[in-house]
């Protein structure tokens, strides 16, 4: 892989992050990041699909007029996030029941969409795979950071495993207690926001003047 | 050894060039803190009086002194305490609160400024007073800190300090507080310290006046005991005849707007008397509700927070009237919040530049029809 494929892969995990940097698809990085989980399966389906429709869309770019092409990118997404909804249906069933009506709601998310417009209809198809991974890859780091610092939080555990043991909370003689806020998407609002202000800090040539 | 020459020494160490220059933010607010500054203007004409915003700010922290002493003294009533046992109880529970309010607060407000090299804003001064005396007696302290730190930072210095802030930062750590640790911020048991120390016995009763009220349309306690504050209830919210001195000096000294102070109230007595009298929602007297809860507090001392509340004349009698009526409503509408004066502060505060906004254009509109006749 030469140097242009892996700035494919790694600028969209933080120069040009798609949540935090574009900031697309904030709907679904707010509804599925309570539990670590969710939002580990959630931020591989979305690099799965952002990759393959990339890729599909990549080569026949060649060949669908313009005037109908989002037509066509809808179909080819809606199919890939029908398969994969099928397959975690199939593999991990509770997963799926947990993220609900979201893994049916990539289709409507920016990211996927942006990406094929942006970059797959102009580019290879091998580099529009790279660019979806990378950029579904970006979605997936923020997605895993905001759902850490909520599970730890607002249950006290990572992955379903318990971190903070049992005698800290107050019912058990300690004296700590789980920040319920950290349940409610205002609060992953919040932590998108300090992760922001986080990343900003540190790439000041990204600061709105 | 006189202060002002000490001040004085220290003062090259400190400023541009000397070896501390970095704390200068630091240094500048202890020395105005001590002394009126006699900055002159440069440029323009603006007159300057020796009411800095410094010395607004003592003036609300004085007019609160009322309200917190009574709160210590009601605290140790509440445990069975009386006379200087249960001044002496109130005192002992508070005063790690308001220190943990005050350092936490003023930590982040000096590192903020220092970080942006200006200066260290005195809004605080008011805010870490008034956080202890919205919270229950019984918050753990780090839940102070955490509610107090939420507040500075993300009411405050997101927006760009004191001045800049849409919510009252003080009923935004009471908002956080209770919506993160709502198990251990809302129940009968809350409102009461589990502390035996000095001989406190747990309380009788475990509902507070406004619980009471919503639950069984009537309280144990009679009007008289309400407004004179002998109550369950946050610190320093029991007593509204304590609240109304304070709000007596704040008026006195022109700090507070008597138009939003008054207009909470009308505002929480008419939906009172709508929602009691009109509607039969409930038969006790519409007045309690003005009574009970951190309603006279709110109205007093945070609807009229000169920052968050709104800034035309008309406005103010509008968003006034609003929190006041909100307050009611909530509490009398939604079973899920007993007490809605905080819910209503805060919407109203997101709402007090929409407001202005329209009243402006209102204003501009009404000139130009003139202008055009």
């Amino acid at each position: 892989m030469n140097s242009k494929s892996v700035k494919f892969l790694t600028e969209p995990l933080s120069g040009s992050n798609p949540v935090i940097v574009q900031i697309l698809g904030i709907c679904s990085s707010l509804a599925v990041t309570v539990q670590l989980k969710p939002a580990i399966v959630m931020g591989l389906s979305v690099m799965v699909v952002t990759a393959f429709a990339n890729l599909v869309m990549s080569l026949l770019r060649k060949g669908v007029p313009q005037r109908i092409r989002i037509i066509v990118q809808l179909v080819v997404i809606a199919t890939l996030v029908i398969l994969v909804d099928q397959i975690l249906q199939a593999f991990v069933y509770d997963v799926s029941k947990q993220l609900s009506v979201y893994v049916g709601l990539i289709i409507t998310n920016c990211i996927v969409m942006g990406r094929v417009e942006a970059f797959a209809l102009g580019n290879r198809p091998w580099d529009s795979f790279l660019d979806g991974v990378g950029n579904g890859a970006g979605y997936a780091l923020i997605l895993v950071i905001i759902a850490f610092f909520r599970e730890l939080l607002g249950s006290g555990a990572l992955l379903g495993y318990r971190v903070i043991p049992e005698s800290w909370y107050i019912a058990n003689g300690g004296c700590y207690a789980n920040c319920g806020i950290m349940l409610f998407p205002p609060m992953a609002l919040i932590i998108v926001g300090c992760i922001i202000w986080f990343h900003r800090s540190k790439n000041p040539s990204l600061q709105e003047k | 050894m006189d202060l002002r020459k000490i001040v004085d020494n220290l003062k090259p160490t400190f400023s541009k060039g000397g070896k501390l220059s970095f704390l200068a933010s630091t240094f500048d607010a202890f020395e105005t803190f001590l002394f009126v500054p006699n900055t002159t203007t440069a440029h323009g004409a603006h007159i300057r009086d020796c009411n800095d915003m410094k010395r607004t700010m003592i003036v609300v922290v004085l007019a609160l002194v009322p309200a917190f002493l009574f709160g210590c003294y009601n605290t140790g009533l509440q445990v069975n305490l009386t006379g200087w046992t249960a001044f002496f109880y109130g005192l002992v529970r508070i005063l790690p609160m308001l220190a943990t309010s005050y350092i936490v607060g003023l930590a982040i407000e000096f590192a903020f400024a220092q970080s942006r090299g200006h200066e260290v804003n005195e809004g605080f001064l008011v805010s870490g007073f008034i956080i202890p005396l919205i919270m229950p007696i019984s918050t753990p302290l780090w839940m102070v800190a955490l509610g107090t730190a939420f507040a500075v930072v993300f009411g405050k210095e997101v927006f760009g300090g004191t001045g800049m802030n849409v919510f009252n930062p003080a009923i935004l750590a009471r908002a956080f507080v209770f919506f993160a640790y709502t198990p251990q911020m809302s129940g009968e048991t809350v409102w009461f310290s589990t502390w035996k120390m000095m001989g406190a016995q747990d309380a009788v009763t475990g509902a507070t006046a406004l619980e009471q009220l919503s639950s069984n349309g009537a309280m144990q306690w009679s009007a008289l005991d309400a407004f004179l504050g002998f109550i369950p209830g946050s610190f320093g919210e029991t007593s509204t005849l304590c609240i109304l001195i304070g709000g007596a000096i704040l008026l006195i000294a022109g700090i507070a707007s008597w138009k939003t102070m008054l207009s909470v109230f009308v505002g929480g007595i008419a939906m009172a008397y709508f929602l009691g009298d009109v509607c039969g929602m409930f038969s006790y007297p519409a007045y309690y509700h003005l009574l009970v809860g951190g309603f006279a507090f709110g109205a007093v001392f945070m609807a009229t927070d000169p920052v968050t509340s709104a800034q035309t004349s008309t406005g103010k009698y509008i968003v006034g009237f609003m929190t006041g009526a909100l307050a009611i409503f909530i509490r009398l509408c939604n079973p899920a919040y007993p007490e809605g004066m905080m819910l209503s502060i805060l919407f109203m505060n997101a709402l007090a530049p929409l407001v202005d906004y329209f009243v402006v254009q209102a204003n501009i509109n009404r000139r130009l029809a003139r202008a055009k006749k």
